[in-house]
């Protein structure tokens, strides 16, 4: 890989060790997939965790002086004075985990957004924009739906990335890259934001290859939610970086540009039993639940309006969490929604996500509904037992306490 | 017993021997046991067997930006982790776990290795030099 003076520099530590540290990193990533050149970003979106390694990275990188040279966007972890205060008391060794990672982002000039979607608000970048964004949701909205450029970075590749400021050029950063490999014809009804999800559940187990597909047979244009639900889910089920909706999504106005005038190397159906086998296969029977989350990704301000809608006036029948960004739940309580959902019973928490532990302890072992495949997959090792339902369909049931249909 | 070499590339530097554990499917580091190094992921066809003190060699990885990384530090905290790998089809996800753990690790291997290896054989890789040498049990 060809560096310049500046890269160099920072290779052999004339810009501190942190830099240096970063930079030997990306090298080694940029060699193994025989990137040219390293060039500059300008945004970039860290998966925070919260988890052991994690907190030993960022902290590292801090004890070395390290600074970010673009501030990148994290990922939620813990709201501990909220779920203190209305769940349960938070373990020790969690508190611990949140206020170290909390300090060592802080200090390496992270925006502390704690947010999973920075797609949709706060970092959101433009067409053929180079950038470096982890998390398995974002990537593929990034790249799919905006046509801004990143890998499917590790959330230890995009802070050595926030550090240096630059990206070795490789894979999907290539126009070359980014064209349809794999030809999907949808057959099935593809309506609403629900549908994306179990579309985009369903692809990678009817193929599971690298190449980037292309969806066809979809008409109408998803809304950002449905866009978000479909990239959370083909990176749950599968590894999805990029994809194109022939028609729809920036890079592909027709088969032809989004094949680069190639055939198909596969042609794959999705027919509507496909879509079932999937609905049957993990949305769970009927049945009682004793609680209900929602959020995985964060749900959007038009998401919590809706909920807010079918449970104005009434009560829920058991807990009800609604995760977001602090910006929404701002957003919420100037709108009313939070105050609806408040006098229901619910709640509205930020910063926070379903899949750290140890704060939803309470929960283990007990049975759920959420509208989220990904949350209940990641739920699986807690034996928490999710049942899978349309928004709207899992508030009635979490008004009820049971999911009928 | 024969000893053949192979020609591969560096991911992470070093140099590291031990017994051989083949995956011919992806690996994820987070369904591994820290205590034992032992996978515990259902279905997978290493399922029940110990990562510890092996050369992993890997079909692939998988699972999210966070999950690869953050197992393969627990595994490596309790001593439990292989000590080399080889990697058959990198990913962004899986190198950079390599490179901030520092474990030997090797990319593009001859083809022949992959005909050649067998569970339990003898495995040197030298990151530096690109050179994996294996000593067959048969």
């Amino acid at each position: 890989m060809k560096l310049t003076d500046e890269q160099r520099g920072m290779l052999n530590g004339e810009y501190g060790e942190a830099a240096s540290y970063a930079m030997k990193i990306q090298e080694g990533v940029g060699r193994v997939f025989r990137a040219n050149r390293m060039v500059p970003i300008t945004r970039a979106h860290v998966a925070l965790s919260a988890q052991d390694a994690d907190v030993w990275f960022v902290e590292k990188l801090v004890g070395m002086g390290g600074k970010c040279k673009i501030a990148p966007t994290v990922n939620p972890s813990i709201d501990v004075p909220y779920l203190n205060r209305y769940l349960a008391e938070v373990p020790q060794e969690g508190k611990e985990i949140v206020s170290r990672t909390n300090e060592a982002y802080r200090k390496i000039g992270a925006a502390l957004t704690f947010n999973c979607t920075p797609y949709l608000q706060q970092n959101v970048p433009a067409f053929k924009e180079i950038i470096s964004f982890s998390e398995s949701s974002a990537t593929p909205y990034v790249n799919s739906v905006i046509g801004a450029r990143t890998n499917r970075e590790s959330s230890q590749s995009a802070l050595c990335a926030a550090i240096t400021g630059f990206v070795p050029e490789y894979g999907l950063l290539l126009e070359e890259n980014r064209k349809a490999e794999i030809l999907v014809d949808v057959k099935a009804k593809i309506r609403d934001d629900f549908d994306y999800q179990l579309l985009g559940w369903c692809y990678p187990l009817v193929y599971n290859g690298p190449e980037v597909p292309a969806f066809a047979g979809i008409e109408e244009r998803p809304t950002p939610e449905g866009f978000m639900n479909f990239g959370a889910e083909l990176n749950t089920s599968g590894a999805v970086g990029m994809y194109h909706i022939i028609g729809i999504t920036p890079e592909a106005p027709d088969i032809k540009t989004a094949f680069c005038g190639k055939e198909p190397r596969k042609n794959i159906v999705i027919e509507q039993k496909d879509i079932e086998m999937v609905r049957k296969r993990i949305c769970g029977e009927p049945g009682k639940i004793d609680f209900a989350m929602f959020g995985c990704p964060h749900l959007s301000i038009r998401q919590v309006g809706d909920i807010a809608r079918v449970c104005k006036g009434r009560r829920f029948a058991v807990d009800v969490w609604i995760l977001t960004s602090s910006l929404t739940k701002e957003l919420a309580a100037r709108m009313g929604f939070l105050d609806i959902i408040s006098r229901a019973g619910g709640h509205i928490v930020a910063d926070t996500c379903i899949d750290v532990p140890p704060c939803w302890w309470p929960y283990y072992g007990k049975n759920a509904v959420t509208d989220s495949p990904k949350c209940a997959y990641y739920n699986e090792i807690r034996k928490i037992s999710f049942k899978i339902r349309p928004l709207e369909q899992a508030i009635e049931a979490a008004i009820i306490g049971e999911v009928r249909i | 017993m024969s000893v053949k070499t192979f020609k591969c590339e560096r991911i992470a530097a070093g140099k590291a021997s031990g017994p051989a554990l083949v995956s011919n499917e992806a690996v994820c580091f987070y369904l591994v046991e820290p205590e034992t190094g032992i996978i515990v992921e259902q279905n997978h066809t290493l399922a029940g067997r110990s990562m510890d003190g092996t050369v992993l060699v890997a079909h692939a990885g998988k699972g999210s930006s966070v999950v690869q990384m953050d197992g393969l530090f627990k595994l490596a905290m309790k001593h439990k982790n292989p000590l080399a790998v080889i990697l058959r089809n990198p990913d962004p996800v899986f190198v950079s776990a390599l490179l901030v753990m520092e474990i030997p690790s090797v990319f593009n291997a001859e083809e022949a290795f992959y005909g050649c290896v067998k569970d339990g054989d003898l495995i040197t890789v030298d990151a530096d030099n690109g050179i994996i040498s294996l000593k067959s049990l048969q």
